[in-house]
Order: structure tokens, then C-alpha cells, then sequence
């Protein structure tokens, strides 16, 4: 698959974040985070495990609270928000998470009309089911609209995952680990829907991975985080030239890795 | 290098009140407290989910029905039977249906409803939402901008503190038919005669009771459920370990509950 390059608005910063600390009792996770995010653009996150990748894409949608630093986003300041100014942003923000979380009780057209039966109440039930059937259509799966949620593969959970967040018309999308525990054939279809999502509904991403295709085909701007600071930011070459050993040594051990898997 | 181990060592102890466990119990008791205060604030306050109060009230209520009709029907049946040689050796076996009725409906009843329920309802709470919170379920809600308390939390307490009282009254009457039939095969008595002597030593303060307690019963094993499954932690075994607790704080607390509410019962009495 070929890499697609978006065009990102260098005026319009949609995501700021400045010397953001957070710490789980004696770990330091991140120890000083910069990062900013400009309209239009998808910035991949890079990092091993354990990283505090996850950690920094929920502090932004005020799952979890930083300990110091600044995060704004859409210009508002997500640790300063209230309950209802918080559930307005979220509203614009698109969060899918590693596992999908798809609600195991309900059908797929339940869980993608869930958000949007609660927080628009003016909407008719047609009004509703057209829309739940175009983001999965957009997805690719309309089929599925009335199986649950375990009779779906790895790959089309994530493909849900990702429509529940499409219906709310999101600005910003958060992947967090978007292709983990897929085959490589499925990880290019969702490198493929990531891109596609950004196309069609113009959104900003921030995509947690440490899948180096993935980073490659997705990623405008790669970041590297690397003992709870950034490394390194820039294009997927200008990052993986560098001659830190650092940085070599996971790209190595992923392709590495890869070869020695086909 | 002796000063600074011993500077280490007194930083450790400061770093807590009074002990660790005893700490951890104060903090979970004010984290319990804010749990339920949260309950009652977000109660009244809209959107309120009622079909899905109703789709709890289903589960809570209709699914218990054949555990609950085979529990109180053997409690019935086997109540009379081993009361019958006392009452008999004091010539007083028509009380039987008499001391039936005030077992049943005073004690019997409302504490073996609340008991299964926190068994097969409130298990089922703490692993459900133990298990959306490890899989991530709960945070979803929370980011698609829906208030997961109210959804989960609120509906789940409000379907077992209406239900419970429900199921209450209908053990007591499958109990009564146990009994009743034991009875009947024993004493020949008609059951027009089995009601009119059972209910005559029932008050009202005796039925409005039993209906207040299981309300609480209720309200516990679905606040202990809901509290347990949000806290729910470490995968799969703190799915378990959710369920568990849940059973196990819930039936704590009823025991704890029964014995203060019939104090106060009596009291009034």
C-alpha cells in the first residue's frame, strides 16, 4: 500500500501539549511531554510497551489527569473543563481504543447509535439508523449491523470500533494501537481505513503504535517516545536516518522481527 | 549510612496515617460514601434511562422467578414440617399456620430473596461491569460522551431496590402455598381457613417492614455490585475477584442490616 501525505494547516493547532508529567506511584510515565498536532495532520506515536503511549492519548480526552504540564486541545484546556464543557469536547474527539470496546450487550447498530441517542436527543429513530448504516458502510461492514459483537473477527471489531466513532463526526480521532493482535493482511486494511477516515471526514489523528507499517503508511509526522520524553519528531525517514542506537534498534528488531514472521 | 537507612524507614512509615491496611479501609469506606452520594445526585437529574431501568428490572426480576418459587416453596414446606412436632406436643398445631405466616413475612422471606438475590443478581453486577471496566467498556461510554454511572450504576441500583420488594412478596406467597399444602395434606385444613389464621397475626407494620427492609436489601446488593465492577481491576481475576466481593459485601451487609432494622421494628412495635 502506498503512503498517502496529508495536507496539514500549519496555522491550526488542534492538539498542544506542553511538559506533561504523570506518574502511577513510583513510575514516572512521562516526564515531560511536548507535542502539538496541526489541523488536517496524523502524528503516529511511537514507542515500546510500557511507554506511556496509551497514557498521553487519555490524558487528552480527560480519562486520566496529569500531574504537571498543559494539554490543550481544540483550544480549550482539557484538565481546567467542567463535566459539561469536558463532555462537549469528547463530543468531538474520536477515541479507538486497543481492544475495540465494543459494549458486549448490545448489537453492532446498538453500539453505534448509542452515543448519538444520548447526546442527540432531537434525532429521530430514522434519523438514527441512516446514519448508523452509513459510517458502517463507510467501514465497510453493513452487514454486520445486527450480529453482536462476538460473533466478529479481530480485524471488523476494530473496523466497528473505529465507525462508533466516525457517527459522531469527530475532529480529532485517538487510535490507540489500531493494528495490535491483527494478521498483517488486516493491519493493512486498517492502515488503509485509517487514511480513508481522515480523507472523507478531514479529521486530525494521533496514532499509538509501535507497528512500524503502520507508522510508515499512516503517519504524517512520527514521534518517538522514548523513557517518558520525545526522542525524536519528524517524518518517518528523517526519524529512522537518525544514528541514534536508540531509535536503530527498534527498527531493526521490527523489521527484523517481520522478515523472520513471512 | 545508618542515619540515612533509618531516614528512609521514617519516610516509609510517614507516608501513611495510621497503618497501611487500616488507611486502605478508611480510604475504601469515603470511596464507598462518595459512590453512593454520587447515586443519589445523578437519581434525579435527566436524561433518565428508563428502558434500560426497565431491561434491568427484567433481568433482576423476571430471572430470579424459578430459583426464587423452588427456594420459597421448600422453605414453606419444610418450615412447617419441622415446626409441626413442637406446636403438636403442646396441643397446638392450629397455630401452625399462624407461626408460618410471621416467620414467612416478618424474617423468611425478605431475608432469603435478599440472599439469592445477592448470590445470582448481585454476581452478576460486580463480573459484568467488572468486566467492561477491564475491557475497557466503561472508559468508551465515558469518551462517546455518556455518563457511565448513570447508565450502568443508576439503572442496575434502581431495578434491584424496586425488584427486590416484588420478589419479597412473591416468595412469601410461594412459601405460604408450601406450607399450606403441607397443611392441608396433614391437618385437612381448607385454605380459606389456612389464610384466615395465618393473616390474623399479620399488621401492616409487619408487611410495610418487610417491604422497607427489602428495599434496602436491594439498594445494597446493587450499590456493592455496581462499587465492586467499577473498581474491578488486573483482567480476568479482578473480574472474579469483583464478583466475589460483591457477593460477599452484600451479604455481609444484609446480615448487618436485618439486625438493626428489626431492633428498630421492635421498637416501634
Amino acid at each position: 500500500m502506498k503512503r498517502r501525505i496529508h495536507i496539514a494547516d500549519k496555522t491550526q493547532k488542534v492538539i498542544s501539549i506542553e511538559n506533561l508529567e504523570k506518574s502511577f506511584g513510583t513510575l514516572h510515565v512521562l516526564r515531560g511531554v511536548d507535542l502539538e498536532v496541526f489541523k488536517g495532520e496524523n502524528v503516529v506515536v511511537l514507542g515500546r510497551s510500557g511507554t506511556g503511549k496509551s497514557v498521553l492519548i487519555k490524558i487528552m480526552v480527560g480519562l486520566l489527569k496529569p500531574d504537571k504540564g498543559m494539554v490543550s486541545v481544540l483550544g480549550q484546556q482539557v484538565d481546567a473543563l467542567n463535566n459539561n464543557q469536558l463532555r462537549q469536547l469528547r463530543l468531538k474527539i474520536g477515541f479507538s481504543f486497543q481492544n475495540s470496546a465494543l459494549y458486549d450487550s448490545m448489537t453492532v447498530r446498538e453500539n453505534l447509535a448509542f452515543p448519538l441517542v444520548r447526546n442527540f436527543k432531537q434525532l429521530t429513530r430514522k434519523e438514527i439508523s441512516t446514519a448508523t448504516e452509513k459510517v458502517l458502510d463507510d467501514v465497510g461492514l453493513l452487514h454486520t449491523i445486527d450480529q453482536m459483537p462476538a460473533e466478529l473477527s479481530g480485524g471488523q471489531r476494530k473496523r466497528v470500533g473505529i465507525a462508533r466513532t466516525l457517527i459522531l463526526q469527530p475532529e480529532i480521532m485517538l487510535y490507540d494501537e489500531p493494528t495490535a493482535g491483527l494478521d498483517p493482511i488486516t493491519s493493512l486494511d486498517i492502515n488503509s481505513l485509517i487514511n480513508e477516515v481522515q480523507e472523507q471526514y478531514h479529521t486530525s489523528s494521533i496514532i499509538i503504535t509501535h507497528d512500524l507499517t503502520c507508522a510508515r503508511q499512516t503517519g504524517d509526522r512520527i514521534a518517538m517516545l522514548l523513557d517518558g520524553k520525545f526522542l525524536t519528531q519528524g517524518t518517518f525517514e528523517e526519524v529512522f536516518d537518525a544514528d541514534d542506537e536508540r531509535i536503530q534498534s527498534f527498527y531493526n528488531y521490527n523489521f527484523i522481527t517481520a522478515d523472520e514472521t513471512s | 549510612m545508618a542515619f540515612n537507612l533509618k531516614n528512609k524507614n521514617l519516610q516509609k512509615v510517614r507516608r501513611h496515617l495510621i497503618s497501611p491496611r487500616l488507611d486502605e479501609f478508611f480510604s475504601g469506606v469515603y470511596r464507598l460514601y462518595k459512590f453512593i452520594l454520587e447515586f443519589f445526585k445523578q437519581l434525579f437529574r435527566p436524561p433518565f434511562e428508563m428502558q434500560e431501568v426497565a431491561r434491568q428490572c427484567y433481568e433482576v426480576g423476571y430471572r430470579s422467578l424459578p430459583l426464587i418459587s423452588l427456594t420459597g416453596f421448600i422453605i414453606g414446606i419444610v418450615f412447617t414440617k419441622q415446626s409441626r412436632p413442637s406446636l403438636q406436643e403442646f396441643g397446638a398445631s392450629s397455630w401452625l399456620p399462624s407461626l408460618i405466616s410471621i416467620a414467612v413475612i416478618r424474617a423468611l422471606a425478605p431475608l432469603v430473596t435478599a440472599l439469592i438475590a445477592a448470590g445470582k443478581v448481585g454476581s452478576n453486577i460486580g463480573a459484568e461491569l467488572g468486566s467492561m471496566k477491564v475491557t475497557e467498556q466503561i472508559d468508551a461510554m465515558e469518551v462517546s460522551a455518556t455518563n457511565p454511572y448513570k447508565f450502568l450504576v443508576v439503572t442496575r441500583v434502581l431495578a434491584t431496590t424496586l425488584m427486590l420488594p416484588v420478589l419479597m412478596m412473591y416468595t412469601a406467597l410461594v412459601a405460604m402455598m408450601g406450607s399450606y399444602l403441607n397443611v392441608h395434606a396433614n391437618e385437612l385444613t381448607s385454605l380459606r381457613s389456612f389464610l384466615d389464621s395465618g393473616f390474623s397475626t399479620i399488621s401492616f407494620l409487619d408487611i410495610f417492614s418487610s417491604i422497607f427492609k427489602t428495599m434496602i436489601f436491594g439498594f445494597t446488593i446493587g450499590i456493592a455490585g455496581c462499587y465492586q465492577g467499577f473498581n474491578a481491576t488486573q483482567g480476568t481475576q479482578g473480574v472474579g475477584r469483583a464478583a466475589n466481593a460483591a457477593v460477599v459485601a452484600s451479604m455481609f451487609m444484609i446480615f448487618v442490616e436485618e439486625m438493626i432494622i428489626v431492633q428498630i421494628v421492635n421498637a416501634i412495635r
